[in-house]
């Protein structure tokens, strides 16, 4: 049985124009919901504070807890529903951190059971202090930024076989982020300074290839910062986790393209690279789409059935499987094509300049 | 070619074979005793959030604990120029810095000297002579011993901690260390979080204090306290109205006794009011001091200060001999037996600070299993079958390697000691979709080599040899991530990170050299002639 006859050809390539107006779009979207809400939105563990879930017996509504909270000065707190519908159960988050957090948890115990009756069950409490929650930010960033380091070294030195410019790289993006470090800047600012390096170096040191996965992560992860800004879900360690998992997951079918599209370079040298681009990825088209598919069956399994804890994180996975998709077919090669363009632009120009 | 199969053949099964012998422990709830002898026993950690329980990291304020070591220096001092016959005009502590004490003898100056050098080896001394001439000393703390006192506060927390924790009776508890003054305790399958909570946090800090009847309590209140004095406050709940009062306790600072002489603290019933109370029992050193003090203060008020809240203060009606005393209150008995519990194990040497904490009560925890392995379960059969209608044969080969894939994950965990937790599961799910992707890969290729019109054999040779360097590149970028999230993840997201590792590398060695077993197999030994792909 076969999805994809052999010999399919659909130009990917020529509707790329169209791809990269919508990528452009759902970046802008993304960064305008960002500045707009003043950042992402942190769930307990990066911001602080104290996160309860609370199955009470019978439906309430918000306003019905909001008002118990308040005996405990807490009506301020954050409310929303949570989980199946039959099951009762709600989320408040506190998101204070100049109170006492500590023992927090057992003061809304008492306020609820005061004014629900003893049909009150504590399911989880997550409480983090302020100095733990930049601890985990700090540990969280750091953790992005050396996933990027190294599989840009390993890109290059897959890709390029230029491992000693891999290394090269590697050297002078810890160098760069040495200095500016010791300029006490931020972690969020030393991630993207990073960003701009590593591609800066990609460019000088003609690692195409690596710079198109790279460009295509960079992608990806926006794109699911703002889907998960425009739901108004919360950024916790485990999404940070679905993130470096997605990096690892897109990265897998860009390699798979990439492959392809160099082993065919190399056998059809006289073909135009646009053409031999677009055949690459119709052949690999099966096994790109069985594979997501077969993810995506899985993961919808944990997301629809997998309960409130997970949801999240499968809603992340989910996202990042369909964005990684698409961008290896979309956004890593034609970024390929207009090295290719720029690069081979050049060289045929100099070759017809007189010397 | 069939001697090689016959090795591979006979690695796969061993194996396999030995992914069953770590598996089965989880599996099985009563193992053969046969088993326990020879073969591995451990099961497969559940976290905390499939499990239920509470993590707690404490940080332990270990400026106050330096404080603590600076004032019992102060007082020794006091004690070695009492003894030395040298009158001081002042003695100061400076917050965790350094202590000024200010002579008014100039030829006592060498003699302190001589004492500073032998008896305080932790300061720094600097002998100067202040502005209206004195002899004045700045004894400043060095930062050895400094870190030095920090270090063992944090030590002597630990084992507090610990004693408590073992007294109270949980299974498998887990204290540890960790930077920046902090400790790890993490309560598997706990019921009570509060009472455990109150139970480690409690400073527990005993001390016996005269009560000062000389002075009122309302001028102090106002303002003028005498030197040497404090106020404390008892904390009474009505009774009635269940409102809490804090009634205000005139007390010489100089604490008498402390809780370190203590024995043993035990609950007792009150006969008469039929209420639980806790006695203590000192040691011979303490019994002695409790004699001499109940001695020397006869009808005044001895007050019982736990924590730095008075218990109760008592008239010493007569000289106690044999070490005993009371601590009553209304308590419930849960109350008694924990402030027993801790009066026991010790007082922390510096209060403990709660800055994180992760409770997951036991019902969610097994909501979570059931979940997360239903989802596996439909999840994976959805894959299956859709693998065996796709590739038919080559699909069912594929499928094997997917159960056998996941098999190896669990014997895995088991193997080494990690935990499975929910996003553990989680990815023990991805691994599924992964695995199949290495298949794919392959069997793509075999198509591709097919149409081709190669034969049978050079087709799979062609398709597992061209996919292979495909496959290792796809699965160890996904590795790299996931070391990454290993180094730099905590509990529930390093659980994530062993399983998608652990997994990567079953479905690299399932989908290269397993079904590669298979295939020869049925294609060169037992010359099946058309590939079912």
């Amino acid at each position: 049985m076969q999805f994809i006859k052999p010999g399919t050809n659909i130009n990917f390539i020529g509707k790329r124009k169209i791809a990269f107006v919508f990528s452009a779009m759902m970046i802008i979207i993304t960064l305008l919901l960002l500045v707009w809400r003043g950042g992402p939105n942190y769930g307990v563990d990066f911001s602080g504070g104290v996160l309860i879930q609370v199955k009470l017996d019978q439906k309430r509504s918000p306003s019905e807890i909001r008002n118990a909270l308040k005996s405990v000065h807490l009506q301020d707190s954050i409310i929303q529903e949570f989980g199946e519908e039959g099951q009762f159960e709600h989320l408040i988050r506190v998101m204070e951190t100049d109170i006492e957090l500590s023992g927090l948890s057992d003061q809304v115990e008492q306020a609820l059971i005061q004014e629900f009756g003893q049909g009150v069950e504590m399911r989880r409490v997550e409480m983090v202090g302020p100095k733990v929650g930049e601890d985990l930010r700090q540990k969280a960033l750091f953790a992005i930024f050396y996933a990027v380091l190294f599989i840009a070294v390993y890109i290059s030195g897959r890709f390029e076989l230029k491992w000693m410019m891999s290394i090269v790289m590697a050297l002078s993006l810890a160098f760069v982020v040495y200095i500016t470090s010791s300029f006490g800047i931020s972690v969020t600012w030393l991630i993207f300074i990073a960003m701009i390096v590593t591609l800066g170096l990609c460019w000088f040191l003609k690692l195409k290839y690596a710079m198109g996965a790279i460009i295509a992560l960079v992608h990806d992860i926006t794109i699911t910062i703002g889907v998960f800004a425009l739901t108004d879900r919360e950024i916790s360690l485990s999404i940070i986790a679905a993130f470096l998992t997605i990096v690892g997951y897109s990265l897998n079918d860009t390699i798979i393209v990439f492959d392809r599209i160099r082993e065919n370079l190399r056998r059809f040298r006289r073909r135009p690279f646009e053409e031999v681009m677009n055949s690459s990825i119709n052949e690999t088209l099966s096994r790109t789409i069985l594979t997501s598919t077969t993810t995506l069956v899985v993961i919808l399994a944990l997301f629809v059935l997998g309960g409130g804890v997970i949801h999240d994180f499968a809603f992340a996975i989910l996202i990042g499987v369909i964005v990684g998709t698409y961008s290896s077919i979309f956004v890593a090669s034609p970024v390929l094509l207009i090295w290719e363009g720029t690069f081979a632009k050049r060289i045929k120009d100099k070759k017809r300049t007189p010397k | 070619m069939s001697k090689s199969l016959g090795w591979r053949g006979a690695i796969a099964l061993f194996a396999v074979f030995m992914g069953f012998i770590y598996l089965t422990p989880s599996l099985t709830r009563d193992l053969p005793a046969w088993w326990s002898n020879i073969l591995p026993r451990d099961k497969i950690n559940l976290g905390l959030d499939l499990q239920g329980g509470m993590h707690l990291v404490l940080e332990v304020q270990s400026l106050k604990a330096v404080e603590s070591h600076l004032e019992r220096v102060t007082e020794e001092m006091k004690n070695d120029l009492r003894k030395s016959k040298v009158r001081y005009l002042g003695l100061e502590r400076h917050g965790t810095e350094s202590i000024t004490l200010t002579l008014i003898r100039e030829k006592d100056r060498d003699i302190f000297q001589d004492l500073a050098g032998t008896n305080y080896p932790d300061f720094e001394v600097e002998s100067i002579s202040n502005e209206e001439g004195q002899p004045e000393f700045h004894l400043v703390l060095l930062s050895k011993a400094r870190a030095r006192i920090i270090k063992m506060a944090v030590d002597q927390a630990l084992e507090t901690i610990r004693n408590r924790i073992d007294q109270f009776g949980v299974s498998e508890p887990d204290i540890r260390p960790q930077e920046n003054n902090r400790l790890l305790v993490q309560l598997p399958g706990i019921k009570d979080p509060k009472r455990a909570i109150d139970l480690i946090g409690k400073t527990a800090l005993l001390e016996f204090k005269l009560v000062d009847e000389e002075n009122s309590v309302e001028e102090a209140l106002k303002g003028n306290i005498p030197p040497g004095d404090e106020i404390l406050y008892q904390v009474k709940i009505d009774p009635k109205t269940g409102r809490k009062k804090k009634v205000p306790f005139l007390l010489k600072k100089r604490t008498l006794l402390t809780g370190e002489y203590l024995t043993d603290a035990r609950v007792q019933i009150d006969s008469q009011y039929n209420e639980p109370y806790v006695s203590l029992s000192f040691d011979a050193r303490g019994a002695r001091l409790f004699e001499k003090i109940t001695g020397k203060n006869i009808k005044k008020r001895l007050a019982i200060v736990l924590d730095n809240k008075v218990n109760s203060a008592p008239v010493i009606q007569d000289k106690i001999s044999g070490g005993r005393a009371q601590i009553t209150g209304r308590f419930g008995m849960d109350e008694a037996k924990d402030l027993a519990i801790v009066l026991r194990a010790g007082a922390l040497p510096a209060p403990v600070k709660i800055i994180e904490e992760r409770t997951v009560g036991p019902s969610l925890g097994k909501d979570s299993i059931e979940k997360g392995f239903r989802s596996m379960l439909i999840g994976g059969v959805v894959v299956i079958l859709f693998m065996i209608i796709y590739y038919s044969l080559s699909g069912i080969i594929a499928d094997i390697a997917l159960l056998l894939n996941i098999i190896f994950i669990m014997a895995g965990l088991a193997f080494f000691g990690a935990t499975l937790t929910l996003p553990g599961i989680a990815g023990i799910i991805l691994t599924i979709g992964m695995s199949v992707d290495a298949n794919v890969l392959i069997f793509e290729r075999i198509r591709e080599e097919l149409r081709l019109g190669k034969t049978p054999r050079a087709a799979i040779e062609g398709g597992y040899s061209k996919a292979l360097v495909t496959i290792l590149d796809a699965q160890v970028t996904t590795l790299i991530a996931a070391l990454v999230l290993f180094q730099f993840g905590t509990g529930a997201v390093r659980g994530f990170a062993v399983t998608l590792s652990i997994g990567i590398i079953a479905s690299l060695f399932t989908a290269i050299f397993l079904t590669r077993i298979i295939f020869d197999y049925l294609y060169i030994q037992r010359r099946m002639k058309k590939v079912r792909i």
